[in-house]
């Protein structure tokens, strides 16, 4: 049963890695960043202009790089 | 204004899930029939009717519970998760676009199935090898689809519309695939793949940024605003990416 258990859990487990990391961890930690300078920004008074600027490009940059990153691996 | 905003974010999210159910079920219907033609029907349908019925019952008990959580903390994460996913869709259909990566060929996904079901040991259970293959092609891909509509129905409090466009989608493919009864190898999938990151992408940036407090000019007509920018980065990006990129190192479609 515990096994049982285990293996349910250990599966689930898996599937958040694979789903929200994968092969591309870089992107996983760009939006863990995005989240982190965004909430920054947005709790200062008078920076939401900031906030709707900084938000869509730094997705644009974490693309970006990710895709760079992937053709310079290509030999 | 309330009517033209509300029918721009209705059509973004019906587009978005569509697009996503539809290019996954063309994925999960190339193993299906493969199962069907090669071991018969009856392992293929009840491989696919169980995990239809495992993935209906996922939004039946994640749907409503998500419903009760805090609407901007359900933004935040559900905007995280399809930021990550959205990227991660758009990136590989960038590099599939600029020949780094080789399309999904529906031909050669239909044949390995069919030679894993053909040259199985003379002593295993054949039908239950189908039955598993066939539950599993639909479940894994489904789930991506659960996740989609889970995400995007709950988040724009249009659960009921998202279950529905994608009930839809899959009927609608899976009618298509039966009556010409073959792989739907012609289906322009990385063109669509494309659309659907660009519609995740979007959306992850508008509730990332909702929850977070961030007011959006003109409000949900902003998703309209990321589309086109993302399109234009997505456009971009597969130019640059194919220029900079040598022809020896591009991979055959």
């Amino acid at each position: 049963m515990i096994s049982f258990v285990k293996k349910i859990v250990v599966g689930f487990g898996r599937f958040w890695w694979d789903f929200l990391v994968g092969d591309t961890p870089e992107l996983f930690v760009a939006v863990v960043a995005i989240l982190v300078v965004i909430a920054l920004v947005s709790v200062s008074a008078g920076a939401n202009a900031w906030a709707v600027v900084l938000l869509p490009i730094m997705v644009i940059a974490a693309l970006a790089t990710s895709v760079r990153r992937a053709a310079a691996k290509r030999p | 204004m309330f009517a033209v905003t509300m029918t721009t974010s209705t059509l973004v999210l019906v587009g978005a899930v569509f697009l996503a159910c539809a290019v996954e079920m063309v994925e999960a219907l190339t193993i299906v029939l493969a199962v069907g033609h090669t071991r018969g029907w009856r392992s293929a349908f009840e491989g696919t009717a169980v995990a239809l019925v495992a993935l209906s019952a996922l939004v039946a008990i994640f749907g409503p519970a998500l419903v009760h959580v805090p609407l901007n903390v359900l933004r935040l994460i559900v905007g995280s998760v399809l930021l990550i996913f959205g990227l991660q869709w758009l990136r590989k259909a960038i590099l599939r676009s600029a020949g780094l990566k080789a399309k999904h060929d529906e031909d050669a996904a239909y044949a390995e199935a069919v030679a894993e079901l053909t040259n199985l040991d003379p002593g295993v259970n054949r039908d239950r090898v189908a039955f598993v293959m066939a539950f599993k092609g639909v479940f894994l891909e489904g789930l991506e689809v659960v996740i989609t509509v889970l995400t995007l129905g709950t988040s724009a409090h249009r659960l009921g519309l998202a279950a529905t466009v994608a009930a839809v989608a899959l009927v609608l493919v899976g009618a298509i695939g039966l009556a010409v009864s073959r792989q739907l190898s012609s289906v322009p999938e990385n063109a669509m793949k494309m659309g659907v990151g660009v519609m995740l992408v979007s959306f992850g940036t508008f509730w990332t940024g909702e929850g977070l407090r961030v007011r959006w000019p003109g409000s949900d007509a902003s998703l309209l605003g990321f589309i086109t920018l993302y399109l234009v980065v997505t456009w971009l990006l597969v130019g640059l990416t194919r220029r900079a990129t040598p022809v020896t190192s591009k991979v055959a479609a």
